[in-house]
């Protein structure tokens, strides 16, 4: 032992540079080359006018905005529980896919286009309460018998949650996709200062910003929400205050899932379709994001989803279209998992929060 | 009838039986100190009171009624509050936040009110650093935190576990006077000690734990002369 603490001190630079510091060396230096040559081409090919590059930032941010309102879920779970709850993706899916059955005889009747506004609200209504619904359950079910077990046993059901709640709602409503019904008064363009936004994106990006809103301010102004944050610091101290610890988990579930209900539905709206496998690849971007951010850090998910949608979006034209690869957009994907990848390398705490293994159990 | 009564508790760690059959009462307007060396359950013993654990053999009553199996959020709502040891205020809220939370069962906002003036005059730190972060206040600031939180609840048994743990002695003793104060105001006191010195010369009457068992018990000032706790406890 004494020997090799003394080689260590006598050549420190030597020891340091492992292969494995060597090689994560060299991916950071693959990365950055990658975007900085990628960005000079794009820029100097000069493809792309101001006007598409505002698109892709709004898209960016409208994607954004529905990875952070799901990513909400994932991070109030770890917050509290210190768990991945990756059955969350489902949760999102579940709401959306039910709500079509409200959606498409709104939209036979008309009243969709009649009254806008209203089937809007009263869609995502009911995508939250279906995903509240789901998300409590699968609480119920999978996860509080488990509360004392060790940490890897939940994680097993949770992906088990995951697949049972994809096959259920598959025999529920079928394996095909489903076209949800647009609304007329979405399409087209506004004009804000001079640019021209998609009426559809606009719209995410407000319903999101003005939900996520309103969930920051119910976690940090109301006592239910100041509960939330004092469980998921000392859960013994907070019962030792009179907290009833197992409703205010149970009250982090559904307010997770009626956050990714409301964003199926905003999901709804840009893509058009629903699906029963439609929540794995957003709910795994939500997880990046939540990472991105810092997990169990309510900003940091609002924040990781924000930028990982933006990333996503002007990624591919800036840094891999000056590559010279055709069809970049096909390869956002590729982006948004390297991303997570760094991040967990790199800064394991993410943009704002504590390292993810040091946090306390 | 006693206020709190303990009887015969028997509590387990998995095969470790951490209390064997220990029996104490705290009457109503008493303070009462619980003395023992580390490891003896005085810990144990407030914590199967505040219902966190659960014992294999016992009672523990309030007034009578039956406290095992009452879910800790419930313990609190009938009266009997911790102030648990190593303080566990919630660092990352503000003072005023934890001091809400420690209000978390009440339903009379006048009531919690006056009671917030009441832990404000008591330690008029708190009310300085109202909206400071909590985690970000020294040792001494924050044990009173953790003793202003648990009044919030406006316990009729306040059960206080180290609270003289880490701090410097002008604190302590500061710590003491509160704790005669409230008191004074009405509040019966169980309080769990390693700093016997100052424990009995505050309590009324003490008892002294020793791997789990009640060994010795009596008033504060008996205790204060028997020549087993001097040794033991008082460094004499």
């Amino acid at each position: 032992m004494g020997s090799v603490a003394a080689g260590a001190v006598r050549h420190p630079v030597v020891r340091r540079l492992s292969f494995v510091d060597a090689f994560l060396w060299a991916f950071r230096l693959a990365v950055v080359l990658v975007v900085v040559w990628g960005t000079v081409g794009t820029l100097r090919l000069g493809r792309y006018t101001g006007e598409q590059w505002v698109d892709f930032v709004v898209f960016g941010l409208a994607q954004g905005g529905i990875y952070a309102l799901i990513a909400l879920g994932y991070t109030m779970v770890y917050g509290i529980l210190r768990m991945i709850n990756f059955a969350h993706g489902e949760v999102f899916m579940s709401g959306a896919y039910t709500a079509y059955f409200v959606a498409a005889p709104l939209a036979a009747s008309g009243f969709l286009n009649r009254h806008p506004i209203l089937s809007l609200l009263l869609l995502v209504a009911v995508a939250a309460v279906v995903s509240t619904g789901v998300a409590v359950l699968v609480e119920r079910v999978a996860y509080r018998p488990l509360r004392r077990a060790p940490r890897l046993v939940p994680l097993i059901t949770a992906i088990g949650a995951s697949f049972f709640l994809q096959y259920a709602f598959r025999g529920l409503y079928g394996s095909g996709f489903k076209a949800y019904p647009e609304f007329e008064l979405f399409k087209g363009e506004w004009q804000v200062l001079g640019i021209g936004i998609l009426r559809t994106q606009a719209v995410v990006l407000a319903s999101a910003a003005v939900l996520m809103f309103a969930l920051y301010q119910f976690v940090m102004r109301t006592k239910v929400g100041k509960a939330m944050r004092a469980v998921s610091e000392d859960k013994d101290a907070a019962a030792l205050m009179g907290i009833d610890v197992d409703r205010i988990i149970v009250l982090t579930f559904a307010v997770g899932g009626a956050a990714a209900g409301a964003a199926g539905i905003l999901y709804a709206l840009v893509f058009k379709q629903v699906h029963f496998f439609m929540g794995f690849v957003p709910g795994i971007k939500a997880f990046t994001s939540a990472v991105l951010g810092g997990i169990g850090n309510i900003p940091g998910a609002m924040l990781g989803g924000l930028f990982l949608g933006v990333v996503e979006s002007v990624g591919p034209a800036l840094f891999l279209d000056g590559l010279g690869i055709v069809a970049p957009y096909q390869l956002k994907d590729v982006i948004a998992f390297t991303m997570l990848v760094m991040v967990l390398i790199f800064r394991p705490q993410g943009i704002l929060g504590e390292r993810l293994a040091a946090k306390r159990a | 009838m006693a206020l709190l009564e303990l009887e015969d508790l028997h509590v387990y760690y998995g095969n470790i039986h951490a209390l064997k059959g220990v029996s104490l009462h705290v009457e109503a307007g008493e303070i009462v100190a619980l003395l023992g060396a580390n490891g003896a359950g005085k810990s144990t013993t407030l914590n199967t009171v505040s219902g966190l654990l659960r014992p294999r053999r016992g009672s523990v009553r309030l007034e009578g009624d039956d406290l095992i199996r009452v879910p800790p959020h419930r313990i609190v709502e009938r009266g009997v509050v911790q102030v648990p040891e190593g303080r566990r205020i919630f660092g990352q809220l503000t003072v005023l936040e934890n001091l809400e939370m420690g209000a978390f069962t009440r339903t009379d906002p006048q009531g919690v009110k006056e009671d917030l003036e009441r832990v404000f005059t008591l330690f008029p730190r708190l009310k300085e650093r109202a909206g400071q972060v909590a985690g970000t206040l020294s040792g001494g600031e924050q044990q009173m935190l953790a003793i202003g939180r648990a009044l919030m609840a406006r316990p009729r048994v306040l059960l206080m576990d180290e609270p003289s743990m880490g701090l410097a002695p002008l604190l302590v003793e500061q710590i003491f006077d509160a704790i005669q104060e409230i008191n004074r105001q009405g509040t019966t006191i169980l309080l769990v000690e390693q700093n016997a010195y100052m424990a009995l010369q505050v309590a009324h009457r003490g008892y002294v734990l020793q791997t789990g068992q009640v060994v010795l018990s009596g008033p504060a000032e008996q205790l204060r002369e028997n020549p087993e706790v001097k040794r033991a406890y008082l460094g004499g």
